[in-house]
């Protein structure tokens, strides 16, 4: 591997790192604020303890998203400097509103509900949990527009002297059509990581404390409809990724001939090549419909597409790595609707529904309880999500290639210049070591945390207040 | 206009070291608990405000990034391994931090007071040296980017004088605002012990900044070291605010000295002054200076705002013993 591979490599490494994180973070966020106001609406204890708990579980998540974040603020600059310089007026101003406007916000917020418990009245501190939330959902939109920005350039100009991109209009960028579909479809996402999570530790745990079943509930409802939100702005993303790269829904099908009624395969086996591959089952018209919303639509092939990029601009390859492609799509709807169903069946089955629905097979009576084989693989609960988001951004940021900006500048272009191997190899090193070690760390944590008992014992002593330092 | 944005530049900057530094000064004094109760009081001074204070560094790095793009581009990929070892050295100090009082077994806690601390004190030696570097200037080529081979391209600059005694006096400034604000926010032993490294490290602080401010014959930075001395004296006298707040205003003063050092050139070039970078040539395009003018007008002041309320919730000394939820 050059020096190039080896920064995209690690940009890859660190950035999926930080959204194996924060997508629970965004979600427990809401959750805790779901919660608590349930409690202070309700007034039943089952609210409150539910939201210390989400709560736990998200300050220990929002640290590591945190110290992970940081990490990419400073990456553009760190192995992308001719980037940095490049776009430094686009995406400079828009990393800086988001640590002014969101991250403030968030980090400030989340401590005063976090130590605030008995130092602030009740409905204001309700409202320090409803910020970070609002927080959350800014910081992630705001970035989704940086990112949106190098899937589909808008609102800029390109100086004529330093033939650097300038920004036209910030409101423009916020308004992308691909941030506007890709939010939901995030947000959608980020619900079900949340979700999943919560709903795999309330499985395991309420065979020693029912109160945890009420946490698995909210936990597969989250992700049921966390899921339907990701498919439906999923086949909208869909339509409006055709529209401005059609290079990706055509290596997403591996799809070399432009057709009309495109099909869809679920699955395949052999070369994804110009020949169609040895084996597959084909859905006819999908691909179009979710390229065009009509299944007799025409989807544009890979050949098509490469003749007119090179007519465009210029001789070279501008065809995405195919197989990568094409699998992170599948993966990716495959492990979202695998867990949708997961958390179908969970609600199905724990609910407190009495009477026999006629017709249906034993095991797919509601109510009859968790089965064993759902506790013993639990833990696929919340990975599956995770995965879903990883081989989305993977397709989303390789299926760009070999553009940075779509159609201004390529990858090959923003690397630092000066940068050697050794430096990334020392600096991936360092990376992978202290991530791996955070990610141990958080695990314990967490199943240290899920084992306590959700209604804790109470207090035992009480100490005098101490005096203010100030 | 860019005037104005190398100014606020400077102020986040400012509060970063300034707000961060004492929280890396408690991470590193934590010890003068003597136990794990002690240990966790001093820390729980720091427990709502570190990440607040860190959000500085996002700032700084953010501003510079969208009105000195230039400037941004270089230092980063100049320095690019010490920054990475900020980075990795700050991932394991927030974990830790944060980690620690989550869970019950001691083992863990002292596992992550080891971590904090070590931490804590790599990083103010690397933002030290970082800052010494920044006096002296980079050999940044025609192309504003430093070149050279291996891994020698961005740890060589580290091995320089002006690096070593950058990392002195960070170490000593960060100590001195972490033992003045824990005197200032505990109560006990911790409080004792805590004057005690103020009363002595405000001496050997000094002294540091009066050898800066001699060799660079910055006035800021002679300043900086009368107002240590007088924190320290402070610190005798039981006057635990105002001796923080002396150091944190000796502080400010040698981060704007740093920033100020060359006038309008913000990154030297050791190579050929015309390759160096100034405000002017650094800076971003009009429209983009315009926006981020509009948000932080906007944005700012709020946020001085809501942090400077939750210094005022949280204002209570912290006694050992008490939990935190
Ligand atoms: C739990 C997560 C999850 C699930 C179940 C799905 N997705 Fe997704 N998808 C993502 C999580 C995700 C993501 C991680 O959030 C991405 C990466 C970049 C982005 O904007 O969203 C993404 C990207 C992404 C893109 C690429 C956008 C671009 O390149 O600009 C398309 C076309 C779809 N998705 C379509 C779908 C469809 C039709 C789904 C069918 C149900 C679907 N996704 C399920
Ligand atoms: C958080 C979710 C994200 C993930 C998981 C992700 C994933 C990736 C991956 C896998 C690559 C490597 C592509 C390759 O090797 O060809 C990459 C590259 C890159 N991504 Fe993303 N990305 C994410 C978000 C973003 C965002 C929000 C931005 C911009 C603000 C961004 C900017 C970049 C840049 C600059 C590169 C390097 C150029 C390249 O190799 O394509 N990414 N990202
Ligand atoms: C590659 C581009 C990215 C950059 C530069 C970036 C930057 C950051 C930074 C600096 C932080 C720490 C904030 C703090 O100190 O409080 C952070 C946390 C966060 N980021 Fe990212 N991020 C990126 C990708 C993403 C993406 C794609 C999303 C969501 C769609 C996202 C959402 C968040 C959220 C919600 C947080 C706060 C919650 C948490 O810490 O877990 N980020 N990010």
């Amino acid at each position: 591997m050059d020096v190039l591979d080896l920064t995209r490599l690690q940009f890859a490494v660190v950035t999926i790192y930080h959204y194996l994180f924060v997508p629970v973070s965004i979600s427990l966020a809401s959750a805790a604020a779901g919660f608590q106001i349930a409690w202070i609406r309700t007034s039943r204890e089952k609210y409150l303890h539910l939201t210390k708990f989400t709560g736990k579980l998200l300050i220990v998540t929002f640290a590591v998203g945190v110290v992970t974040g940081l990490v990419q603020e400073f990456q553009f600059g760190l192995g992308w400097s001719a980037f940095a310089r490049f776009y430094g007026d686009v995406f400079g101003p828009t990393l800086a509103i988001e640590g002014m406007l969101a991250f403030f916000l968030e980090a400030t917020f989340l401590a005063l509900w976090y130590f605030g418990w008995d130092r602030l009245p009740r409905w204001l501190h309700t409202a320090t949990i409803v910020v970070v939330a609002v927080g959350t959902l800014l910081s992630a939109y705001i970035i989704l527009a940086a990112n949106s920005f190098m899937q589909n350039p808008v609102a800029y100009a390109l100086d004529p002297v330093t033939g650097r991109a300038h920004l036209t209009s910030f409101t423009e960028l916020l308004t992308n059509e691909v941030v506007l579909a890709a939010f939901p479809h995030t947000m959608g996402g980020a619900a079900m990581a949340g979700g999943g999570l919560l709903m795999a530790i309330g499985i395991w745990r309420f065979k020693y404390d029912r109160a945890f079943l009420t946490l698995s509930r909210a936990g597969a409802w989250m992700m049921l409809l966390g899921g339907a939100v990701t498919a439906i702005s999923g086949d909208h993303l869909g339509k409006v990724m055709t529209a401005v790269q059609p290079m990706k829904m055509a290596a997403a099908e591996a799809l070399y001939e432009t057709t009309t009624s495109a099909p869809f395969s679920v699955f395949a086996i052999g070369e994804l090549g110009h020949d169609r591959p040895f084996f597959s089952i084909e859905i006819p018209g999908l691909l179009s419909f979710l390229g065009t919303g009509s299944f007799g639509g025409t989807v544009q092939g890979i050949d098509d597409l490469q003749a007119a990029y090179v007519a465009q601009y210029g001789p070279g390859s501008y065809v995405p790595m195919i197989p990568v492609a094409f699998w992170t799509f599948r993966l990716m709807i495959g492990a979202g609707v695998l867990g949708m169903a997961l958390a179908a069946y969970h609600l199905w089955s724990s609910w407190s529904f009495d009477r026999r629905v006629p017709l249906l097979p034993e095991f797919l009576q509601p109510g009859r309880g968790t089965p064993g084989w759902l506790r013993r693989f639990v833990l696929i609960a919340p990975l599956l999500p995770a995965a879903a988001n990883t081989f989305g951004w993977v397709f989303t940021e390789t299926a760009r290639q070999p553009w940075l900006a779509f159609g201004i500048s390529k990858v090959a272009d923003g690397i630092s210049p000066g940068l050697t191997a050794a430096e990334v190899i020392a600096s991936l090193a360092g990376f992978t070591l202290v991530y791996g070690l955070l990610a141990v760390a958080w695990c314990r944590l967490v199943v240290h945390l899920s084992r306590k008992p959700l209604v804790p014992a109470p207090e035992a002593t009480e100490e005098p207040e101490p005096v203010p330092a100030y | 206009m860019i005037t104005f944005w190398f100014a606020v530049l400077v102020l986040a900057w400012v509060l970063y070291f300034v707000l961060e530094g004492f929280d890396f000064g408690v991470g590193m004094l934590s010890f003068l608990g003597r136990d794990e109760h002690e240990r966790g009081a001093a820390l729980r001074t720091i427990g709502p405000f570190w990440d607040g204070n860190e959000v500085w560094l996002v700032a700084a790095v953010g501003v510079t990034f969208a009105a000195f793009p230039d400037w941004y581009a270089a230092l980063m990929s100049a320095l690019y391994l010490p920054m990475v070892a900020i980075l990795l050295l700050l991932a394991i100090r927030g974990v830790a931090l944060e980690f620690r009082g989550k869970h019950d077994s001691p083992s863990w806690r002292r596992r992550a007071d080891l971590l904090l601390a070590v931490s804590s004190g790599g990083i103010v030696l690397l933002w030290g040296a970082v800052l010494g570097v920044l006096v002296d200037g980079l050999a940044l080529g025609a192309d504003g980017e430093v070149t050279g081979t291996g891994l020698g391209r961005s740890l060589g600059p580290l091995l320089s004088p002006a690096a070593g005694l950058g990392a002195l006096a960070a170490l000593l400034a960060a100590v001195l605002l972490g033992a003045t604000f824990l005197a200032l926010r505990t109560t006990g032993p911790v409080r004792r012990r805590a004057r005690d490294v103020a009363r002595h490290t405000g001496t050997a602080g000094a002294v540091t900044l009066l050898l800066i401010g001699i060799g660079t014959g910055s006035r800021l930075t002679l300043a900086a070291a009368a107002v240590v001395f007088a924190a320290g004296l402070l610190a005798r006298r039981t006057r635990e605010g105002l001796s923080f707040a002396a150091v944190a205003a000796a502080v400010a003063a040698a981060v704007v000295a740093v920033f100020t050092a060359h006038g309008d050139v913000v990154l030297r070039s050791t190579l050929d002054p015309a390759w160096s970078l100034t405000r002017e040539s650094a800076a971003a395009g009009p429209e983009a200076l315009r926006l981020i003018t509009v948000a932080g007008v906007l944005i700012l002041p709020g946020v001085l705002v809501y942090q400077a309320w939750s210094y005022w919730v949280f204002r209570r000394r912290v006694a050992s013993e008490r939990v935190a939820s």
